[in-house]
């Protein structure tokens, strides 16, 4: 596997105009000749279908749901980073830069990750241009709020619900281009496979949710904007519609998987209140603005949280990080949280959780500008807790939540395979081993907006295009491979449910492969999940039922989780040190902390598919840093 | 500690896909507690029914968090469930209590057809938005984010109306299977804002001819769209479409 990753000429400061000086061009008259396939209708996918759109190019847009709208984008809570340095507090685009490579633990590369920093400012003009009502000040310009790994001020925000401001914009942004007939939507539509000929993404094979047909689109170049893998965990703040399988019917066709062991664990979620528990509700990194995280100071304190005198209060994260208090990055925040509950100290029912808390806010801002600030999450926590968390504290405990790892991409967003590209979350590219909050934003509509739009016409340009049609060889063995893997699912007619598949993976996932991993754990792992995939293509039961099936969506989803998981596990071996989310017992400082190995792993892992039964292979993308010095990141 | 369980009786709304009509089937279901959601509550009963080699009722969800706008039904004659402003994915099974029968429909409009049991079409949503529901401004075009300020308090009214997650209960609970509070919702958030003051006749002349072409109602002044709103979008938005539109008839100059 070739792993070019074409980091353009010149200091990080010029590159990317560089990059779009000796881009070529495909002239406006030749554009709407060009079918572009984007997949998923989140804040990437939406953005590039504007924009995209915007310059006339025929765009095909695929979703799962019934609208564009609905795409998991819209459940970001917090906000999105720039660095405007509106509040003139030391903000800069080489600090957004410097903070995103340090809070990613020196594991990406610089030269995309300055180029977002670069866009970052650009993004906020353009959101606000398209209606978005972000919060603002009393003089009517633009609020800011603070978010982990920073000690600038660079957020802004739509109250609790900035993913959905951002992603309605994206959405009405490209139904305007719907509406010009640039861009057509597919909604109801699952991607099952992509179409390779002569090298080159050439289309793809979706299943119809509603009729259960399989379709086939042809295109000049497929753009997976599929979001991440967190469901592989089960339990997850993901919807329930996000899927590894989009990426993972990438890997098996030549595109190169990186980071896979990269996944993150948000430290403020809702804890999981029994066997029942169908997903995990984020109460927004936000809150640790104000709020104040913390447990009892002695072991099994079951006293009501109101009864602890401030004095047998732990601020652990005040205590133990003082420079960053309540704000450290999510990696630090949860594995702390960790720590805690593992020392006996953790509160609630189940001692499985810690408290925020907000009493000191209240008496100081008032329960009005709390209710402002955070309003939406008060209320969320109260229907599913039954407790008010503006009178007690809330219990919170660390939950799976993004996902670094994705395909591989060069600085055009291009997979290994040729015209295949992907953007958001559904890419490795920008975030290391750890993102910082307020920055998945950032990084969907930087991608979709402002970078594809100038790196996809360099290849239509340079790539000389075949004709194709669906009776293509190509196509039809896609379309054949699909249709009997259905058939055999439906065909296993067994006694668990894919639900009881999934459940089981996260189980093995979350106790072998989470929060905290060792060799031991890992090999575990990788002797269950095989045994698992053997299972589940023995014994699971899909109803017969070839039109709307929810419960075969589940099944393909299921099965490709299995496989990926493998995969997880195998790259979480292979990276013998601590790194951001990634924690390795082997690999710690005395206090416990993570421990970075750049003598020996400061590189990018890209697994590539070798066949069905066969050991992946791993190619490795060395890591240049050229800016910024690898130092070990002290949030103390 | 065990906790104490209860068991309820479902009467839920079986359609078959393609059928033009459906019927309620009877379902029983024990040893649930108050901190299960009502949705995971169906998930119980749906993994049941696969134990026994039944079809699954047909329902959609998919964040679960009360954003994304995907669930949406009606439970014992009520949008969204006994809750006030609130989204079903958000209502949990401590509302109901032992021996409770409870009755779960779709929600029911002409411009929302039916596709499987608990699941519909609302697409004619998208269609609207189509219609206008965006400014015209070209990715790479904005001027500097902050060199048009604009007053607190009124960037607050349009994040009000901003707030619509598109789920439909407005339309559901209408008599009249309006879409104004939703169409409403969005021309009021756009002309709050000086960046959607350009096209804000055209825009309101069009989304409005789009509802009225989907086969969508009027509004007969029932606040029933506002009762249930699971985003507390005020009926001013329908006060303030209408004004838009009387204002655009006047000034248009077709």
């Amino acid at each position: 596997m070739k792993l070019d990753s074409k980091i353009p000429s010149g200091n990080i400061q010029q590159k990317w105009d560089n990059y779009k000086f000796n881009a070529k061009l495909v002239n406006p008259n030749n554009r709407k000749k060009f079918d572009i396939i984007i997949v998923g209708s989140g804040l990437s996918g939406a953005s590039a279908a504007a924009s995209l759109g915007e310059q006339g190019y025929n765009v095909k847009l695929f979703t799962i749901p019934d609208s564009p709208r609905r795409a998991h984008s819209i459940a970001a809570q917090g906000g999105i980073n720039a660095a405007k340095n509106y509040k003139y507090d030391g903000d800069s685009v080489y600090r957004l830069f410097y903070d995103t490579i340090k809070g990613g633990d020196y594991r990406a590369r610089e030269a995309n990750v300055y180029r977002l920093a670069q866009i970052s400012n650009q993004i906020i003009d353009h959101c606000v241009a398209t209606g978005v009502p972000f919060a603002r000040e009393y003089g009517g310009l633009l609020a800011n709020r603070s978010f982990g790994g920073a000690q600038v001020s660079r957020t802004f925000y739509a109250r609790g619900q900035t993913g959905q401001q951002l992603l309605l914009g994206a959405y009405s942004q490209m139904m305007r281009q719907a509406a010009a007939g640039t861009v057509k939507i597919f909604p109801r539509r699952e991607m099952l496979d992509i179409v390779i000929k002569d090298g080159k993404a050439r289309g793809i094979i979706v299943r119809n949710l509603v009729t259960g047909e399989l379709e086939t689109y042809l295109g000049h170049a497929v753009l997976l904007c599929t979001g991440g893998y967190a469901n592989v965990f089960y339990l997850s703040t993901n919807a329930a519609n996000c899927n590894v399988s989009a990426a993972w019917a990438a890997y098996k066709k030549g595109a190169g998987f990186a980071n896979p062991c990269f996944t993150q664990i948000h430290p403020t979620c809702i804890p999981r209140s029994g066997e029942h528990q169908s997903k995990l509700t984020l109460m927004s990194e936000s809150l640790r603005n104000d709020g104040r995280v913390w447990v009892p100071k002695k072991k099994g304190d079951s006293r009501n949280p109101s009864e602890i005198p401030e004095d047998e209060r732990d601020y652990y994260l005040e205590r133990i990080y003082p420079a960053f208090g309540n704000l450290v990055p999510r990696d630090i925040a949860s594995r702390a949280a960790k720590r805690m509950i593992d020392e006996g100290r953790g509160v609630g029912p189940t001692g499985q959780a810690v408290y925020l808390d907000f009493a000191d806010a209240i008496a100081k801002q008032g329960e009005d500008k709390i209710k402002e600030k955070y309003g939406n999450l008060f209320d969320m926590y109260y229907r599913i807790t039954d407790e008010n968390g503006y009178k007690t504290p809330m219990r919170i405990y660390p939950a799976p939540h993004y996902t670094m790892g994705g395909l591989w991409v060069d600085y055009e967003l291009m997979t290994t395979v040729e015209g295949l590209f992907a953007l958001g979350e559904a890419n490795f590219s920008d975030h290391g081993a750890n993102r910082l909050g307020a920055s998945a934003l950032m990084q969907g509509l930087a991608d979709g907006y402002f970078v594809i739009s100038a790196t996809l016409p360099n290849y239509l340009a340079n790539a000389k295009f075949n004709s194709v049609s669906e009776s293509d060889d190509e196509f039809v063995h896609a379309r054949e491979s699909v249709s009997s893997k259905i058939k055999k699912l439906l065909s296993i007619k067994g006694s668990k449910t894919p639900t009881e598949f999934h459940r089981e993976l996260g189980n093995i996932m979350w106790d072998l492969c989470g929060m905290s991993r060792s060799e031991e754990s890992l090999k575990k792992a990788l002797k269950e999940i095989p045994k698992l995939k053997e299972e589940f293509w023995q014994n699971v039961y899909v109803p017969q039922n070839e039109k709307f099936n929810q419960t075969l969506e589940k099944a393909l989803k299921v099965a490709d989780f299995i496989e990926f998981a493998q995969l997880l596990v195998k790259d979480a071996l292979e990276r013998r040190e601590s790194c951001g989310g990634h924690f390795r017992e082997e690999s710690t400082t005395k206090e416990g902390e993570a421990k970075r190995d750049d003598e020996n792993f400061s590189f990018v892992s890209v697994w590539e598919y070798a066949g069905e039964g066969k050991e992946p292979i791993l190619n490795k993308e060395e890591l240049k840093f050229e800016n910024l010095k690898p130092t070990v990141r002290s949030y103390k | 500690m065990e906790k104490k369980t209860f068991g309820i009786t479902l009467r839920v709304w079986k359609q078959e896909q393609g059928e033009q009509t459906g019927h309620f089937e009877i379902y029983k279901i024990d040893g649930l507690t108050g901190d299960i959601s009502f949705l995971e509550m169906l998930d119980i009963l749906n993994e049941k029914l696969l134990k026994e080699g039944r079809e699954p009722i047909a329902v959609e969800s998919d964040c679960r968090e009360g954003i994304c706008g995907c669930c949406g039904l009606v439970i014992n004659g009520d949008v969204h469930g006994p809750d006030e402003h609130s989204t079903v994915c958000q209502l949990h099974m401590r509302r109901f209590k032992d021996k409770d029968v409870i009755t779960i429909e779709p929600f029911r409009a002409a411009p929302f057809p039916p596709i499987k049991d608990l699941v519909i079409d609302r697409s004619a949503m998208d269609s609207i938005i189509k219609a206008g529901g965006y400014i015209s401004v070209n990715t790479g075009s904005a001027p500097d984010a902050n060199s048009i300020p604009i007053e607190k308090a009124q960037a607050e009214k349009a994040m009000d109306f901003a707030a619509c997650i598109g789920c439909g209960a407005c339309v559901a609970a209408c008599p009249n299977s309006a879409a104004m509070l939703f169409t409403g919702a969005k021309i009021a958030q756009l002309s709050l804002l000086p960046q959607g003051n350009p096209e804000r006749n055209i825009r309101v002349l069009n989304m409005v001819k789009a509802m009225d072409s989907l086969g969508f109602g009027n509004c007969s002044n029932e606040y029933e769209c506002e009762a249930v709103c699971p985003k507390e979008i005020r009926i001013s938005a329908i006060a303030k479409m209408n004004r838009e539109f009387i204002k655009a008839n006047f000034a248009s100059e077709q």
